[in-house]
């Protein structure tokens, strides 16, 4: 490998997990997402941060290939989004927890285990990992606002994706639970999973390799949480953005200003 | 097409069902409560000697009916849930196809509805003493049909409705006409050009024919085989509309 004089690590193909090339969206009459270029590194938890209505949903739908695209294009795990061989390797957790409400949990995660030839036993340990052991047996629908999204997860989590992509997953979520599934995103991203994981709730960015803020459908930046508050001037990651938001502002009509990792 | 997801879908939609209690109450029972008052709507008829019973005639035809209407509503139902809630979306993000998913369905309510006209056919020949030529086991078989046809319209239909109230409203639309023209209330042949023609191509007719053949008939005919055969052509031409109508992608 011959060392360039370029200061970042070489980007190879391999180690890029999702990568948007000039992608716009328009939905309805609506320019949702304009122009986005970036990629995620892949076995990181890459975190997308923005204020509702920013486009958050919309990107994450363009990533699983449910999304119609107005122009650009999306990869991911190197095949263009939507790919069927995609199917197999891509988790997807929706907003609203999508599960069956009149299933048991195990029910509900032992069905969309089948999709992945995955049985019993992956199903009990994705329960395990979501801390719903003692709720396996009952009805779903009987469950906490935040046992149901705990239930979808856990439904993604049975099939052991390569790329999980988690929209707003912690919402609801006690701050103990909360962090037992940050901590389980972490041991996940270090054994190799990619995660792209949505939230408006700026602390969450603490717990990113990687950070993508938008707004209004545009990239302000992707950049680590560490040069976040550094670029922000405040510890403070809530902070940290609002000053960043108030410095493009300020910028007329200027492109996303993107810093490159070191 | 994978064997072991749509196997899946069908233990996962009995598996919902099991779960409602009343539902399954609802699908068992009220066709042959049904049927029963049918029986006693006719109970004091004079017949001349020699003349069928009216419950023989439109008992049997009910048999079939019963199965296509409730299996229709379900369907709709459930199926638009499945697109509503976002699970349909979810599950087209995994490996499986459309059509382990629409057969799946397709396979479990036709189990519901075998063990509907069990008991409804069961109901109609030892209780009321249905009276006809045929087998018991062909009008099962035409009501199983019926049934999945219902299942396939629902299907369909669901893709038209936005709320569960619009589907419901699709009976009227989808339904009715066909049990109006199917040859219950007027012989098909006594009926207006313009009305047979419509009969002609609506798939509850074959299967009112199909009846009437059983009913007349010791050994199945070839216009039974043929009545059947088109019913199930018609069910896959729709199954494969249903399917289409199942996007991966939307905007």
């Amino acid at each position: 490998m011959s060392h360039s004089a370029a200061t970042a690590p070489a980007v190879t193909e391999a180690s890029i997990a999702v990568a948007a090339t000039t992608l716009h969206v328009i939905r309805g009459k609506v320019p949702v997402l304009r122009g986005l270029d970036f990629a995620v590194q892949a076995g990181e938890i890459t975190g997308l941060l923005g204020p509702s209505g920013s486009g958050k949903t919309t990107l994450m739908r363009a990533i699983m290939g449910v999304q119609v695209l107005t122009s650009g294009l999306v990869q991911v795990l190197g095949l263009p989004a939507g790919h069927p061989d995609l199917r197999h390797r891509v988790g997807y957790v929706t907003q609203s927890p999508s599960v069956y409400p009149d299933l048991t949990v195990e029910a509900n995660v032992r069905y969309f285990g089948a999709m992945h030839r995955k049985g019993r036993t992956e199903a009990a340990e994705a329960i395990a990992a979501v801390g719903l052991e003692p709720q396996a047996r009952q009805k779903t629908g009987d469950l906490s606002g935040g046992q149901l999204s705990r239930v979808s997860l856990a439904c993604a989590l049975v099939a052991r994706p390569s790329l999980l992509v988690l929209d707003e997953p912690t919402v609801g979520l006690d701050p103990v639970l909360r962090a037992d599934l940050w901590d389980r995103f972490r041991s996940m991203a270090a054994s190799g999973t990619t995660l792209l994981v949505s939230s408006h709730v700026m602390e969450e960015a603490s717990h990113c390799g990687s950070l993508l803020l938008l707004r209004e459908g545009k990239l302000l930046a992707q950049l680590t949480p560490a040069e976040l508050s550094q670029r922000g001037h405040s510890a403070d990651l809530e902070k940290a953005f609002l000053h960043i938001i108030q410095d493009t502002a300020e910028v007329p009509s200027g492109s996303p200003e993107r810093t490159v990792r070191s | 097409m994978n064997l072991l997801m749509l196997l899946a879908t069908t233990r996962r939609v009995l598996d919902q069902l099991r779960h409602d209690h009343r539902s399954i109450a609802l699908i068992l029972v009220v066709p042959a409560l049904l049927l029963t008052a049918v029986y006693f709507l006719y109970e004091n008829e004079t017949l001349p000697p020699g003349v069928p019973r009216t419950f023989d005639r439109v008992g049997l035809m009910m048999l079939a009916i019963f199965p296509f209407v409730v299996m229709f509503l379900v369907t709709s139902i459930t199926m638009l849930r499945e697109r509503t809630s976002g699970t349909l979306e979810r599950l087209l993000t995994t490996p499986i196809h459309k059509a382990d998913l629409l057969f799946g369905y397709g396979l479990a309510f036709s189990i519901m509805a075998a063990l509907q006209s069990l008991v409804a056919t069961a109901v109609a020949y030892w209780i009321f003493g249905l009276d006809i030529q045929g087998s018991p086991g062909l009008v099962v078989m035409i009501a199983v049909i019926n049934a999945v046809l219902g299942v396939a319209l629902g299907l369909l239909c669901s893709a038209f409705a936005r709320t569960e109230f619009q589907a419901v409203q699709f009976m009227p639309v989808v339904v009715v006409p066909q049990i109006l023209l199917c040859g219950l209330f007027v012989a098909r042949e006594r009926m207006n050009e313009a009305l047979e023609a419509v009969s002609n191509v609506l798939p509850l007719t074959f299967s009112v024919d199909a009846l009437q053949e059983i009913a007349a008939n010791t050994e199945p005919t070839d216009q039974l085989w043929m009545d059947a055969g088109v019913i199930v052509a018609i069910v896959l031409a729709v199954l494969v509309l249903a399917s289409l109508t199942l996007r991966r992608r939307t905007a």
